[in-house]
């Protein structure tokens, strides 16, 4: 491991995971430090652990999601907690149970801790004042995705040995992108300089309050940049004719091989996925050696076990 | 006859320029006048020595939600609703369901605030078939059902043809509009105020320009037409410029605001309270200072309290799926005290005139003064009295409020409704 930052445990006392805004940069080390104690999980041979033997997790999925919702399933499962699983399709919420009743209907079944994903910012928030089980945000609106900010955090720590001083470079659709906000809160706590860049449709004003440089320009900062995070055009979050075309936004905004070569050699190339293949990032791009998009992935898992045990009220260095 | 008697208390009448210690005199359901009477007797005589004695409080917009949405207010659970906030007349808006844009529908609402006996009720009317923006209610119906004045209400008029028509046509009856200027295409989804606290909790925004366009156009169509506009709820920093610049030229607009305006900001937001969503949306600390520049220079002229009553179950939703509205009839009084009077942003005289008689002026309903003859619909402010708000006391059905909790000063001690005494507190 190349883990720079000092490995030092901090007491945790929190009970939910809402948002990387919340946290202090010792929150997110001990976090990230923990997530290492992880990162053997997804390799052979996979030992499991027994830090959540008899909890029971609940995904509490009310949005579609394929990997977050396999990587938390996956991580409370490898540290040995029974795993549930809702989403709203089919359910409850469906035949008009409002979305508070129906998590308590499930935490009264015996729940210590909540994975909640919801298209309604603030959706966990309400929740955490109406049950009493601890709750992970999984994605809420365009607000936060924590644990997607700590994977890409400990993906860029993990690849090139530090946070603190590199410059990142969060390409797209800033507006509605929940990872956009995890990653600024997370990077800059963590002393990186954050660039956010996309069309002035996708880019709320009010942002550079946040203490980040604003570029509209993607060929000019690409230099500058240690990492670039491609965001995904958030398609169903968004109104019509924010931008023109996807061609457009393709060129303009979009990762390619050529736009590549004026990177530094080993800028790294991060992509929260689900990626759409020929709008933010072209499969050679995606696939090529900048890439760390699947090791993202891989490393999800090790971050969401790390949250997991945390939260469940396990001291962190055991 | 009978004589009624309030003693002690400071009389402040604005529409008389009155502010004195003195008596107030009601036989039977009118004001017999004030200061003393030497050949009368009272029969009942009410002490409200340290108290402020006015006219009836006069709330000019609020939602009750009968005929169709009973689980959130009726007729009578907002009239009693607003008496115990020590308000006597209410103009309710059109917004029940149906929308109040016939004669029947205006005379259905006195007859239910008759049923019900508790404030005064004053239906304010359609301004289109259904709220829908298309074609004009019957206005006239309205007029002789009694509507007191024509508001779409929170479906604003897109068409400026639409609007400039409404204000014509209203003309013809001495009716303001009561127009709630919002563009509807530049807030679609939006939960918030638009600006840092939006984007920094990932919820959509309504900018402030989505209701200062709106607010211009309606002033330059009242200069076309010559008709009375009322601007509901001004909520932005430009929207009080533009009101006071078309004062300035001598255009009939008047303005109101409600105190979540005042006391609350976007900041308030970081709670996902659903509480705190209404419409329009709690703005910044630089709009509440010119709001409260254009109360002090008389720019904006009424407050209100919006009351606007949801029940738990359709608040208690994900923020973006929950209804706009906040209740208020039951706390308007002290939360103007608490925003305006006590900070020295307006005297006591200023603030009983935004209201009783400004609103009353407006309406056209001959109310909010103690003018000797005047219906004696009468207030007695109890102005230092400290009390917890407490939203599972009130009289109205919802508890929407986000000021639960919250300390305050000064509540309606007595009130007196047509001459009858409804209630004096202890």
């Amino acid at each position: 491991m190349t883990a720079v930052e000092s490995p030092k445990t901090v007491s945790w006392t929190r009970r939910h995971l809402l948002g990387l805004e919340d946290l202090s940069a010792a929150e997110l080390r001990a976090i990230l430090d923990h997530a290492e104690t992880f990162a053997s999980a997804s390799q052979p041979p996979r030992v499991k652990r027994s830090g959540l033997t008899g909890r029971v997790v609940v995904n509490l999925f009310f949005e579609p999601s394929t990997r977050t919702r396999v990587s938390f399933g996956l991580a409370a499962r490898r540290l040995g907690a029974d795993v549930l699983d809702f989403s709203s399709s089919g359910s409850s919420t469906s035949k008009g149970e409002t979305f508070i009743d129906t998590a308590k209907n499930i935490e009264a079944m015996g729940v210590d801790l909540m994975v909640v994903r919801h298209a309604s910012s603030g959706a966990p928030h309400l929740l955490a004042q109406h049950v009493d089980c601890g709750i992970v945000n999984a994605g809420d609106g365009a607000h936060e995705h924590p644990t997607q900010g700590l994977l890409d955090i400990f993906t860029i720590r993990q690849k090139l040995g530090r946070v603190d001083g590199l410059t990142v470079g969060l390409v797209g659709d800033i507006a509605h992108s929940r990872v956009a906000r995890s990653n600024i809160h997370g990077l800059l706590k963590l002393g990186a300089k954050v660039i956010v860049c996309g069309p002035p449709t996708l880019m709320p004003q009010a942002i550079t309050k946040f203490g980040v440089e604003v570029s509209h320009d993607l060929d000019p900062i690409l230099p500058r940049c240690d990492v670039i995070n491609m965001l995904r055009i958030q398609f169903e979050r968004q109104r019509n004719g924010l931008f023109p075309s996807i061609p457009e936004y393709a060129r303009l905004f979009g990762m390619n091989v050529e736009r590549l070569r004026k990177a530094k050699p080993e800028l790294l190339l991060l992509a929260p996925g689900p990626i759409n293949r020929g709008v933010e990032i072209t499969p050679e791009a995606a696939d090529g050696p900048n890439s760390a998009i699947l090791e993202q992935v891989t490393n999800g898992l090790a971050v969401r076990m790390a949250v997991l045990h945390l939260l469940s009220g396990q001291p962190a260095d055991q | 006859m009978n004589l009624l008697r309030i003693v002690n208390g400071r009389v402040i009448d604005p529409s008389q320029n009155l502010d004195r210690v003195c008596d107030v005199w009601v036989r039977g359901s009118r004001i017999l006048g004030i200061g003393p009477i030497p050949e009368a007797r009272a029969e009942r005589t009410i002490d409200a020595a340290g108290m402020i004695v006015c006219p009836g409080l006069i709330d000019m917009h609020v939602h009750l939600r009968e005929p169709g949405q009973e689980e959130d207010e009726t007729i009578a659970t907002g009239a009693a609703a607003a008496l115990e906030g020590g308000i006597t007349s209410v103009a309710c808006m059109p917004t029940a369901d149906p929308a109040t844009d016939s004669q029947a529908g205006a005379e259905f609402i006195y007859l239910q605030a008759e049923r019900a006996g508790h404030a005064n009720i004053f239906p304010v009317g359609a301004v289109t078939k259904e709220r829908k923006g298309s074609e004009l209610a019957e206005i006239g119906g309205l007029v002789e059902g009694g509507a007191v004045a024509f508001s779409d209400s929170d479906h604003p008029i897109t068409s400026a043809e639409i609007m400039r028509r409404a204000l014509e046509y209203c003309r013809m009856f001495d009716k303001p509009l009561l127009a709630h200027c919002e563009d509807p295409e530049l807030t679609r989804g939006g939960v918030m105020h638009e600006g840092f606290e939006s984007m920094r909790l990932g919820l959509r925004g309504m900018p402030a320009a989505a209701e200062e366009v709106v607010v211009h156009r309606d002033i330059e169509l009242a200069r076309l037409t010559g008709g009375r506009l009322h601007i509901q709820h001004v909520s932005t920093a430009g929207s009080v410029t533009l009101v006071r610049r078309a004062k300035n030229r001598r255009i009939q607009v008047t303005a109101e605001v409600s105190p979540q305006y005042l006391l609350l900001t976007e900041q308030d937001m970081a709670k996902y309270d659903s509480n705190y969503k209404v419409n329009p949306p709690l703005r910044t600390n630089e709009d509440v200072a010119a709001i409260i520049e254009g109360l002090k220079d008389g720019t904006i002229d009424v407050l209100t309290s919006g009351h606007a009553p949801l029940a738990f179950e359709k608040k208690m939703r994900e923020l973006d799926q929950a209804p706009n509205g906040i209740v208020g009839l039951e706390t308007l009084l002290p939360l103007c005290i608490s925003a305006l009077v006590e900070p020295g942003h307006l005297t006591w005289p200023q603030l009983i005139e935004k209201l009783t008689t400004r609103p009353g002026q407006i309406l056209g309903i001959e109310r909010g003064t103690l003018h000797p003859g005047a219906d004696a619909d009468i207030v007695v402010i109890n102005p230092n009295i400290g009390w917890n708000i407490d939203v599972s006391a009130f009289r109205s059905k919802s508890r929407n409020s986000p000021f639960d909790g919250r300390r305050v000063s000064g509540r309606a001690h007595a009130v007196i409704l047509a001459g009858a005494v409804r209630y004096v507190r202890e």
